[in-house]
């Protein structure tokens, strides 16, 4: 039995269904994390986990017990604000401590928590400033070691980094993970930054229109997106018209016949299909595996620093992709010839 | 949470709407009754046909003119020119622009008395048009905290500096810089400030009762001790006159410079658009 | 004299290269002189020479004498009843403000109810003095409309169980129609710069409701409401008209005891006069120096 899930949860606010039939099983001490646009109800469903939000249907448990008209106060989740939400009258200690006298622990304890905490973020120097005597990276870190302090069962984020310098973003992620898997806790992380998603999750959940379009890890999530826009939304992507020559799995791409690993699902009555390909499984050095060669014309050439993205035209389809740069590397003309190389396995079908 | 009817909101709102209306409703139904046994606008009239209404409210009404025309002509060059060139003056003039809400109209107009009166250097109260210019003067003070914070405001909407150096680079000398660029562009801001005035200084008591001027604040005074229906009347006209002051003052307060749906108060109107 | 006050500039415009202050004499605070003579001379002026005069007496040598006379017992009962008198209606006004406030903007109200709230209380606060006055005369006054209505309606007589508008009770009362108006109106923002993310964030902590208010809401506000108080002190405390239209002279406030001391009508010492003025300046700044201290902390804690 999962420890934190989430059956069939629909949300409506007036006429509008914000989120729409979400299901989500996570395991105890699991970091996932919901990615998507803004308005794709990520927000909404961590609001019904703290409880903020009551599910208008759906059911929601922690650690096997019915939580969905749990008040928030007694959920025992900590949580995490975008604009840090620091109490502003009450110093670094005083906000750390602040669950715990809640909770009515003793001054001794609540103390040796709050110096605890104060460790763990690094930040025991400053155990007295106030809030507004602090960068934001502080005022996030204090944040973290106030909504852990009372021990939650749960712990949930709600975009915690994107009001943060992007260095001080990198570098607080990474400790909002060690932190997160030094204590074990399950964590909720809501974000609309794929490469934060990536970087930070055990499971991603992208979410659109007040769905789940696909669950998995982040590996999972980026090499088989289950949805164009899923494909779209993490990291960038070639979609290429197909048409389908053989059954079951023989299409034809830009003039070239390729042989899919799976067999075509969604060809159309004219055997048109949709495939992707990501820019990093294309090469211009043909090696191994990289089964299909698609010879086209140079369309422009971009030097970014370590890489090199190069846009073809194949055959009417444009694709793009990266090389590496290196020294001895020319890179080819634009308007010259050139093949691309890319191996079967790697395009995959879009399925919706 | 929200599902739930709001019912102490709803209740205090209620309350204290009822306070603010029902001495409204309770004025003006008054103030219909002067004719016995019916209800009719005979009150209004018998104050208009006052020949004493009449003079003391255009004393009253110029007074109030000339010194908001007074004031903008101290308060708008000067906040420019602090926020331009002397920006370390600038809590120095802040402050002495609000120290008119720490001392009360009844002190000042005591100095007054005092410092310009027949035996002083400058004995204004002696003679009318002083007293009459004495009285002006204090209406700008009264209402300088008002006005300064006004025209500070739209001066901080503007990028003044930046407006001034364009329009140096492009000839300007600086009098017609402040005439033609910064003016205009702060001139919602001064109108806003200048209804406040009005509404401050129009019905003003203790300056005008004590330097002894014809105004409309003392009319009001004795009315309210000689009759019974008028002074409600003009209770009520007062309200509205009140209301009408801030509803202008919210418009042009809210309102962005180059919007042009209102009466232009000053001239040049070309140069504005060239300058 | 207030004419020519553009004038300096005008010829001072041209003349002033931006790069060539280091070495030349600065006059750019000639800009300002207009400002600060008239501020000298009307404002500054007048009052320091009442403070002065405080400490002279009427041969004009060194005194202390009219501070001491402050302590006469009728100065010290106008004294305290002003001091009374405004901290009531302060009182009443800062407490009625808040609850207003707090039922309109947090207690799920439609947005309408607030604009028009605060369209009247911009105009309701400075709606005072002489027609303030009337207008509770027609309403709560001996023959005003509720007490009326009251009356006839409901066989309830006010001024028979001991209300009186022409009391310290009453004129605190028409104190509040302009008081409570004006503590809507700066305790509004306030609440506003109260975090949505605060509660919920005291909330998920564990916290209910009442020990949110209790232990953030409220500690938070505090500077605002006092140093609000404080400003209602003061505008109640400096109020002259609305007292003079309502009570006539009778009703002993320092303003009414300075105002008819300047008619002639009660001290015979005119430095005595100064040191009412002084003592009144004194009550306004602090309360108002305490007003502005306390906002720029509270607007510290709401950035």
């Amino acid at each position: 039995m999962s420890f934190l899930s989430i059956t069939n949860a629909v949300k409506t606010f007036g006429t509008n269904t914000v989120v729409k039939g979400f299901d989500l099983a996570v395991e105890k001490g699991e970091f996932v994390s919901f990615l998507g646009p803004s308005g794709c109800g990520k927000t909404t469903v961590l609001r019904m986990i703290a409880g903020f939000e009551r599910p208008t249907s759906g059911k929601i448990t922690i650690d096997g017990r019915d939580v969905t008209d749990l008040a928030p106060n007694k959920r025992r989740i900590g949580m995490v604000f975008q604009a840090y939400a620091l109490f502003p009258n009450m110093n670094v200690a005083g906000n750390i401590a602040f669950g715990l006298k809640i909770a009515g622990l003793g001054k001794a304890e609540t103390e040796a928590r709050v110096q605890e905490m104060l460790g763990l973020i690094g930040l025991s120097h400053l155990a007295e400033r106030y809030p507004y005597e602090m960068s934001g990276g502080q005022q996030q870190r204090v944040a973290l070691a106030r909504a852990l302090a009372p021990k939650p069962q749960v712990l949930l984020l709600d975009e915690p980094l994107s009001a943060l310098d992007a260095k001080i973003r990198v570098s607080l992620r990474e400790e909002i993970r060690d932190i997160q898997r030094r204590l074990g806790i399950t964590t909720v992380f809501v974000t609309h930054d794929q490469e934060e998603a990536m970087s930070i999750s055990d499971r991603i959940v992208v979410m659109n229109g007040g769905r789940a379009d696909q669950i998995g890890t982040p590996s999972e999530i980026y090499n088989r997106p289950s949805t164009r826009f899923v494909a779209g939304f993490v990291g960038t992507l070639n979609v290429l018209r197909a048409r389908l020559e053989r059954q079951p799995q023989t299409v034809t791409v830009a003039g070239t016949s390729v042989q899919l690993a799976q067999p075509v699902r969604t060809a159309d009555a004219d055997g048109n299909l949709s495939l992707a390909l990501r820019p990093e499984a294309l090469s211009l050095r043909p090696s191994e595996g990289r089964d299909v060669a698609f010879d086209g014309l140079v369309k422009s050439v971009n030097f970014m620093g370590s890489v090199i993205r190069i846009r073809m035209d194949v055959g009417g389809e444009a694709i793009s992709f990266d090389m590496f740069n290196s020294p001895d590397l020319v890179p080819p003309a634009v308007g010259a010839r050139a093949t691309a190389h890319a191996a079967s396995r790697d395009m995959f079908e879009l399925t919706a | 949470m929200k599902k739930s009817f709001p019912v102490v909101p709803v209740l205090t709102a209620l309350f204290a709407a009822s306070f603010f209306v029902v001495p409204l409703i309770a004025t003006f139904y008054f103030s219909l009754k002067m004719t016995r046994g019916e209800l009719g606008f005979a009150a209004y009239a018998s104050v208009f046909n006052s020949a004493e209404f009449l003079t003391t409210i255009t004393y009253s009404t110029i007074a109030s003119l000339v010194a908001i025309l007074i004031g903008a002509v101290i308060i708008v060059p000067t906040a420019y020119w602090v926020r331009l060139k002397v920006p370390r003056l600038r809590p120095v003039v802040e402050f002495i622009s609000l120290l008119p809400l720490v001392v009360p109209p009844v002190v000042l107009v005591f100095g007054y008395i005092r410092l310009f009166g027949s035996n002083s250097w400058l004995p204004l109260t002696t003679t009318t048009a002083g007293t009459d210019m004495l009285l002006v003067l204090g209406y700008v003070v009264l209402s300088m905290p008002y006005m300064f914070r006004a025209v500070d405001n739209g001066l901080a909407v503007i990028d003044i500096a930046t407006l001034t150096e364009a329009a140096e680079s492009l000839g300007a000398s600086r009098l017609r810089t402040i005439a033609t660029v910064i003016f205009p562009n702060v001139r919602a801001a001064i109108i806003s400030g200048a209804f406040l005035t009005f509404s401050i200084s129009l019905g003003e008591f203790v300056l005008a009762s004590l330097l002894n001027r014809p105004a409309f604040g003392p009319y009001l005074v004795q009315l309210g001790q000689d009759r019974a229906y008028e002074p409600a009347a003009l209770a009520i006209m007062s309200f509205g006159f009140t209301w009408g002051c801030m509803v202008l003052m919210q418009v042009f307060a809210t309102r962005k410079p180059g919007q042009r749906w209102f009466p232009r108060l000053t001239s040049r109107p070309a140069q504005r658009t060239t300058a | 004299m207030t004419m020519d006050v553009a004038a300096p500039r005008a010829d001072l415009g041209p003349s002033l290269p931006r790069a060539g202050r280091l070495g030349r004499v600065n006059w750019n605070w000639l800009g300002v002189a207009p400002f600060f003579l008239f501020a000298f001379l009307f404002l500054i002026g007048p009052v320091l020479y009442l403070v002065g005069g405080a400490f002279q007496n009427t041969e004009g040598a060194f005194t202390f004498d009219n501070i001491i006379a402050l302590g006469s017992p009728n100065i010290v009962a106008s004294f305290s009843l002003s001091i009374r008198l405004s901290l009531l209606s302060a009182a009443m006004g800062a407490v009625a403000g808040l609850l207003l406030a707090q039922a309109v903007i947090l207690g799920g109200l439609p947005a309408w109810v607030r604009g028009a709230f605060t369209t009247f209380s911009g105009v309701a606060s400075n709606f005072a003095g002489v027609p303030l006055a009337f207008a509770f005369i027609a309403t709560l006054g001996r023959l005003g409309l509720v007490t009326v209505l009251l009356r006839d309606l409901f066989g309830i007589n006010l001024y028979a169980s001991g209300f009186n508008l022409f009391s310290f009770f009453g004129l605190s009362l028409v104190y509040l129609y302009f008081q409570l108006p004006l503590m809507f109106l700066i305790i509004a923002p306030a609440l506003d710069g109260l975090k949505k993310e605060w509660r919920e964030a005291a909330e998920i902590l564990g916290a209910t409701r009442r020990q949110y208010w209790q232990l953030i809401g409220l500690p938070v506000l505090a500077p605002t409401i006092l140093g609000c108080f404080l400003l209602l002190f003061a505008n109640a405390f400096g109020t002259l008209a609305t007292v003079y239209a309502l009570m006539g002279s009778g009703f002993d406030v320092v303003p009414i005891v300075l105002f008819q001391q300047i008619r002639g009508n009660v001290l015979y010492n005119p430095n005595l006069g100064y040191a009412l003025a002084l003592g009144m300046v004194v009550i306004m700044g602090v309360s108002n120096t305490l007003y502005l201290i306390l906002r720029s902390r509270a607007e510290r804690w709401q950035k």
